[in-house]
């Protein structure tokens, strides 16, 4: 183990020396963020070697309006709001679902499923699962809303928010922060779409993805084979996550994934509108929609005053580099998701890597 | 026939100071808890000590399940104060013992925690010689809460304390962590991992009196508790006298904790213990410690993880990863965690 880390080191020390400029990798999956963090990846890389992260943390990427619509229906007394864990402490414009709403409507659930079950143990009230999360959340809650239709549980819908990995990494490109040389591309969502759905990155933007898992040595192989490419000059498709991660992905998930919903335009925080980037129910099942059950809208939100999550998710800045950091901002008191979630940067940065 | 009567949950009057009160403390805790300073029941236990020389602590419990694989909040109550005064360096004599019980409570739950406090008082060696008996109503409580307050005698010459610690001290763990956390965590979220996982949760005075007693160069001892490892270290380096580095790689640490902990996205430095302390001792000392730790039955995976260092300009506890990175160890802020202690 120690030797196959020692070796990377020295390939990613050797290919960062021929390529002779600053090299700037970007995550875009949260666990990988947590990873890099706690294992210290940072302080054995090069001094010319950047690691940024992107848009990988599902709860940071919520936009600001989702939030305070989940906030509106944490204080209606016929609702009862199903969440994953993470989201409970994410500010809105009136506080968080910790703060606003009464502890006995808002649950955490920790599957799609827990959430339908209250539905189930609850008729006097809608239960509306926070279907937050990217493409390895979404087949969670097809499943669930595929169990509401058959067992007709109409007491039961989802507030959609899922997002698709692959138009934020086009949107960045395009755009928001082209310095981005490479994506160490994300473990648990190439689980579900397969490492092919990279391919395109590759092909249109000529940057090479790497999919790796979890495991520190496996981070640090994969950005060694990202050096080695930049450094030949090449711009190629891997995945190093051999024993999970297959080229095609689960296609059964991918299935129920495009039975239940279909892709829309949809709000990012901090990348703003992005084209087909966001999950809404199809038609069968919109009656489980819960914007359109409580006649809602989902609209871009007003950002935070003096928060910057936004430009942090882009890659524009390091956590450090806003003024709110560790002052107004902490996981105590957050005033941004990307401080909030234990896989937001902000969070990562406070925890392992702020020095005074 | 009276006993056919009894009831079979605790009802609100079993706090009422009267007939079922007297009922509830001779049929059910008197039996076993039986030593003679309790059986008098006077209103205030009289205590004869070897010495002036005290430690004297107090703890509430309220975790929640209140029995879990490796315990019980009866057997926690017990250690918990126990350990207190034993990471002081205080031989435990005595315990109060405070229940505030829930209505509805069955009394077969009761008798177990009973029980269990009986056996862990003896098994370390003090006796529970005064107490207290609260009802409340339904949803008032979560079953049983306890507290506990321990007595114990300071063992002469030894005084133990942050101020004692120098640069180049190691600092020693008496085996893994995270056990008792991850155990509660997984039981009440019910992530299937219960089978795999024990609470560590014991009594240790036995063991740190036998260190305190037999080497002169323990500088300082905690219990690692709620905010597990990573508490203890950032209260050490608080004070700005000394920085602290611990290393991954000599942390031990079960594989069945790790992967939960991982599955939850929790850091296992952050996890609690119920039978682990942190002890900072001198470098030449280092190995005997170690080896009374391994000798006794719950230090077998005592190891060295880490030294202090000279003051640093920022004082931090700074973790070697296993890859040979570095980063710092935070004072954990954890409030997602349920209640486990």
């Amino acid at each position: 183990m120690l030797d196959r880390i020692l070796n990377a080191q020295r390939s990613i020390e050797q290919a960062c020396e021929r390529v002779g400029r600053e090299i700037t990798i970007m995550e875009v999956c949260g666990t990988h963020t947590v990873s890099i963090f706690r294992s210290g990846i940072r302080s054995t890389l090069p001094s010319s070697l950047k690691l940024l992260s992107g848009p990988g943390c599902p709860v940071c990427v919520t936009d600001q309006g989702y939030i305070d619509v989940v906030l509106g229906l944490a204080q209606r007394d016929d609702c009862m709001i199903a969440t994953y864990g993470d989201m409970i402490r994410v500010p809105g414009q009136a506080g968080s679902l910790e703060t606003c709403a009464s502890k006995a409507n808002v649950k955490v659930v920790l599957s799609s499923t827990d959430a339908l079950q209250l539905a189930r143990e609850h008729a006097d009230k809608t239960v509306v699962f926070v279907a937050v999360g990217f493409e390895t959340t979404a087949p969670a809650t097809a499943v669930a809303v595929k169990e509401a239709a058959i067992e007709g549980i109409e007491n039961f819908c989802i507030l959609g928010g899922h997002k698709l990995v692959l138009p934020a990494m086009r949107a960045l490109l395009g755009g928001m922060n082209d310095r981005v040389d490479a994506f160490l591309c994300p473990g648990h969502v190439s689980v579900i779409i397969g490492f092919g759905a990279f391919a395109e990155i590759v092909t249109d933007y000529g940057r090479p993805c790497v999919v790796a898992g979890f495991e520190p040595v496996q981070i640090i192989e994969a950005l060694a084979e990202i050096c080695r490419q930049l450094a030949d000059g090449r711009a190629e498709l891997k995945s190093i996550y051999g024993a999970v991660v297959t080229e095609k992905g689960n296609t059964a998930a991918q299935n129920i994934i495009a039975e239940c919903f279909e892709p829309a335009d949809g709000y990012w925080r901090g990348l703003g509108k992005i084209d087909q980037s966001t999950l809404v129910l199809r038609e069968p099942y919109r009656q489980f929609d819960a914007f359109a059950r409580f006649g809602l809208e989902d609209r871009p939100g007003e950002p935070i005053k003096g928060c910057r999550c936004g430009e942090v998710l882009c890659g524009l800045i390091e956590p450090r580099q806003c003024a709110l950091f560790g002052e107004g901002c902490t996981p105590e008191k957050p005033v941004g998701p990307c401080m909030v979630s234990s896989e937001g940067t902000c969070a990562a940065w406070y925890k392992y890597g702020r020095r005074s | 026939m009276m006993a056919n009567r009894e009831p079979e949950r605790i009802l609100l009057a079993h706090g009422g100071g009267g007939q079922l009160t007297n009922q509830l403390i001779q049929r059910h805790i008197l039996p076993q808890l039986e030593n003679e300073t309790l059986s008098r029941l006077g209103d205030s236990a009289q205590l004869d000590l070897a010495s002036s020389s005290l430690c004297f602590t107090t703890d509430s419990y309220v975790v929640k399940p209140l029995f879990f694989n490796g315990g019980d909040i009866g057997k926690l109550a017990v250690c918990g104060t126990v350990n207190d005064l034993g990471v002081a360096a205080a031989r435990p004599v005595a315990l109060t013992l405070a229940l505030i019980i829930e209505a509805g409570l069955e009394f077969q739950t009761l008798e177990r925690i009973l029980a269990s406090i009986g056996r862990t008082a003896r098994q370390a060696g003090v006796s529970i010689v005064t107490g207290d008996t609260k009802t409340v109503e339904r949803g008032s409580a979560d079953g049983i809460f306890i507290n506990t307050a321990g007595i114990g005698v300071r063992l002469p010459g030894v005084n133990p304390g942050l101020e004692q610690i120098l640069p180049g001290d190691k600092i020693l763990v008496n085996g893994t962590i995270g056990d008792h956390g991850m155990t509660i965590i997984s039981q009440r979220e019910g992530i299937g991992f219960e089978s795999q996982l024990q609470s560590d949760c014991a009594a240790l005075a036995e063991l740190t009196c036998t260190l305190f007693e037999n080497v002169p160069g323990i500088r300082f001892m905690r219990d690692a508790t709620r905010g597990g490892l990573a508490a203890v270290l950032n209260e050490m380096v608080e004070a700005g006298r000394f920085g602290v580095e611990i290393r991954e790689a000599d942390i031990p640490i079960k594989p069945a904790v790790q992967a939960a902990a991982d599955m939850l996205g929790f850091d296992v430095l952050n996890i609690a213990n119920e039978g682990k302390f942190v002890a900072v001792v001198s470098p030449e000392t280092a190995e005997k410690c170690l080896s009374i730790c391994r000798d006794h039955g719950l230090g077998r995976e005592a190891a060295v993880i880490g030294q202090v260092l000279a003051a640093p300009e920022v004082p931090l506890v700074e973790l070697h990863t296993k890859i040979g990175g570095r980063r710092i160890v935070q004072m954990p802020y954890g409030r997602e965690l349920p209640r486990i202690c």
